[in-house]
């Protein structure tokens, strides 16, 4: 029963929500792995986009993704697998990872939590385009249909695993991954259930991209965020999968634990329906709920992975919460975005981004922007622009989006 | 758990801009005419069940958020302002903390699609205006702005009963505290990329436009429409459950009902659709009611509208319990369940 809903735990206190199994399939490829080394390294991947056209946009490049050839052993017939299309598989890479991790069972009631903005977008690109140019042909559009839909590919990690459950599909836009990661932490939190799948992903497509394109925010160039000469971003796709359990629960499975969630919080930008509001209300009121959520204060988070989009409004709007929420620990604070090695990958950007969060905390370094050439002054705080090691108790993600979505998760270290 | 009540009530539907005219429909019981949609490539045009223009223009369409907007924002915001009533300028002003959910399934279809008809025609010509509005959250965006409200919103995209999932996460944030009042706003509109998708699938069944509202508050009786009683568990369509097997299952979560009682579902009068859930509501004894067959099959703007009846129906106390029934189109079987507040006596 949703509701009234159910207090698993039996207890009026909130639970704790920790992290079981990860798995994460980006540009620079697919598991944690390859991953971490990428983001420790700071390795960009952006290439010449294949997949479309883009002779007549501005930008020609993304962070595009190779697609292995195998693919993993599910319980999705070979037809299943074969109509699968690009979100999907990236999804079920990055699933089957954190499920082999995680060790749970098929056939459970599992509340599955998802953020995307565009699910299989390059699938409705096809429908429409044969239902224009061949309006009498049937061929394939039923199956273009039924899979371009964003709780097919939620279906298909059900029919890929064997399990059931609810489904919530989050699509705040760019914030939509760390949306969906916050609303799976307070399903946990509250204790409306003992484990819940949850992530993020998108895959690149010709009206994204040519979307972007045309509001200019597209970078020629990789992007640079808060660089003084930024001038865009750079898209990128992929997808991350996280199994979030109640602490009382991976405890009674004496299941090795990757890490905490402490905080997340969200709130609203009215300003602009693509513009931030210059002063980064919202983002300050993120920040700062997540913090009071998980009862820390700024000085006590010693790695933000930042938004950081690259375009000029996003950085500065940042940069203006960022100062504004550190305050006078501002020049301790050590920030970076991943972006500037995997690109902008929208509704997968949150659940990546708090991969890498976990990378940090677990391995103990920082992810550096190696692109980054000159520093825009407005930032009091610190860019990590080179591999570094150090101590990382506590690390923060921010994930904006389209709409004035603004979502903020805080991480913490197991030991 | 938190009590939790309904509290307004808003609709835009082929029947009209209000809830007043989709209950002048129901009562009618006449399902509502079909327009045609032209179709590129075809002699013969769609049949769908599109909102007429409202009696007068609405203030809101001037809001510099609103002038360009999709239509589908404009259906949530005139839902959304209707379940509100005087409550949207408590909003305003700051001193109501206000969550908004809305949910879409096919969502602004109409811009996304010529949107990318022009970047098929040249990407480097696309327009920058419209692409914003292909997003799905741009309705609950607009929203929050017209609302001046900073508080947590959410758009949830899924086959028709998301909507209720919507219901039972407000639930969750009024439970939380996390908001004072929450809309659940379920909104669609027509394009003849969707009706055409739906021709493939239900040729029988045109798609409707619109959208839906209600307004929750936690633990205040007083003056509530209905109270929310269960939303049941999602059970999904998946390999191992059928949708005979999904609609079982979501009708056992339901407790037995006197037969005074009300069953609000989302059958079309088409029974090869209909099969799954006529069988799981086999056992009913009380009266049924369709507003889909009525209103057109909208995905989660249906779904809405058959909250909105049912808490309708109990706000003029021509029933005390109303069970909402919804096979969704791919995805989910759901049910929710709204009672008389226990204030209320009969008249």
């Amino acid at each position: 029963m949703l509701f009234p809903a159910p207090n698993l735990s039996g207890s009026a206190n909130p639970n704790r929500v920790v992290i079981t199994g990860v798995g994460i399939f980006t540009a620079l490829g697919s598991g944690w792995q390859i991953n971490a080394a990428g983001f420790r390294t700071g390795r960009t991947a952006f290439r010449p986009v294949t997949l479309f056209d883009v002779s007549r946009q501005r930008s020609k490049i993304a962070a595009e993704a190779d697609m292995p050839a195998g693919f993993p052993a599910t319980k999705l017939s070979p037809n299943g697998v074969r109509r699968l299309g690009r979100a999907s598989r990236m999804l079920l890479h990055a699933a089957h990872e954190a499920w082999s991790q995680a060790g749970w069972n098929a056939d459970e009631n599992l509340p599955v939590v998802l953020g995307t903005t565009s699910g299989e977008m390059s699938l409705g690109e096809e429908y429409l385009q044969h239902a224009v140019r061949f309006p009498r042909a049937k061929k394939q559009q039923p199956t273009r249909i039924v899979h371009y839909q964003i709780q097919q590919q939620a279906l298909d990690l059900f029919n890929a695993f064997g399990f059931d459950g609810p489904i919530t599909l989050v699509s705040n836009a760019c914030a939509s991954g760390a949306n969906a990661i916050g609303h799976a932490f307070e399903i946990l939190r509250s204790g409306r259930a003992e484990k819940v799948m949850t992530g993020g992903y998108d895959a690149l497509c010709q009206l994204t991209f040519a979307g972007f394109d045309s509001l200019q925010a597209l970078s020629p160039a990789p992007c640079r965020p808060f660089d003084a000469a930024r001038d865009g971003l750079t898209l990128g796709e992929g997808a991350a999968v996280l199994t979030l359990e109640t602490l009382a629960h991976a405890t009674k499975r004496n299941v090795a634990i990757l890490g905490e969630i402490t905080g997340y919080g969200a709130a609203t930008d009215t300003h602009h329906l693509t513009q931030p509001h210059p002063e980064g209300n919202a983002a300050l009121a993120a920040m700062t709920a997540a913090c009071a959520c998980a009862g820390v204060s700024p000085e006590q988070i010693d790695y933000l992975n930042a938004h950081g989009t690259a375009t000029l409004q996003n950085d500065a709007t940042e940069t203006a919460a960022l100062n504004r929420w550190a305050g006078r620990h501002a020049g301790n604070l050590r920030v970076s975005s991943t972006k500037s090695g995997i690109g902008h990958l929208l509704g997968g950007a949150g659940a990546v981004e708090a991969v890498v969060c976990l990378m940090a905390l677990r391995g103990q370094w920082l992810p550096p922007q190696i692109s980054l050439e000159k520093i825009d002054p407005a930032c009091r705080f610190q860019i990590v622009n080179k591999p570094v090691d150090a101590k990382v108790e506590m690390a923060l993600s921010n994930s904006f989006g389209f709409g004035g979505a603004n979502a903020s998760l805080i991480f913490r270290r197991w030991s | 758990m938190s009590r939790v009540f309904v509290h307004g009530l808003g609709a835009v539907s082929p029947a009209g801009w209000g809830v007043a005219v989709m209950r002048d429909a129901m009562e009618k019981n006449v399902p509502l005419p079909v327009q045609p949609l032209a179709r590129p490539g075809w002699e013969n045009p769609l049949f769908v069940r599109s909102v007429p223009p409202p009696p007068e223009r609405p203030a809101f369409f001037a809001h510099p958020r609103l002038r360009r907007a999709n239509v589908i924002t404009q259906f949530t915001v005139a839902a959304a302002l209707e379940a509100l009533g005087e409550t949207a300028s408590l909003v305003q002003g700051g001193r109501v903390r206000l969550g908004i959910i809305v949910c879409v399934m096919a969502g602004s279809m109409n811009y996304s699609r010529r949107f990318y008809e022009e970047v098929l025609n040249d990407p480097a010509t696309a327009s920058p205006l419209m692409f914003p509005e292909t997003v799905f959250n741009a309705p609950a965006s607009h929203l929050a702005a017209f609302l001046a409200s900073n508080a947590i919103c959410y758009t949830l995209v899924g086959d028709d009963g998301t909507y209720l999932q919507g219901i039972a996460l407000a639930a969750g944030w009024l439970a939380d505290g996390k908001v004072d009042v929450c809309l659940v706003i379920g909104a669609e509109e027509t394009d003849w990329t969707v009706a055409d998708a739906m021709k493939r699938f239900r040729p029988d069944a045109p798609h409707g436009a619109g959208a839906g509202a209600i307004l929750l508050k936690k633990d205040s009786a007083s003056d509530a429409i209905a109270e929310l009683a269960l939303i049941t568990d999602s059970f999904p369509f998946t390999h191992s459950q059928t949708r005979v097997a999904a609609a079982r299952n979501m009708r056992a979560q339901f407790p037995p009902g006197p037969k005074e009682e009300l069953l609000c579902s989302s059958v079309r009068q088409m029974p090869h659709l209909d099969e799954a859930e006529n069988l799981a509501w086999s056992d009913w004894n009380g009266v049924r009611m369709s507003s889909r067959a009525i209103l057109g099959q909208a995905f989660q703007a249906a779904t809405a509208w058959q909250c909105v009846i049912a808490c309708d129906v109990i706000r003029q106390d021509k029933f005390a319990g109303v069970n909402v029934s919804v096979i969704g189109a791919n995805q989910q079987a759901m049910g929710a369940r709204f009672v008389k507040p226990a204030f209320r006596s009969n008249t």
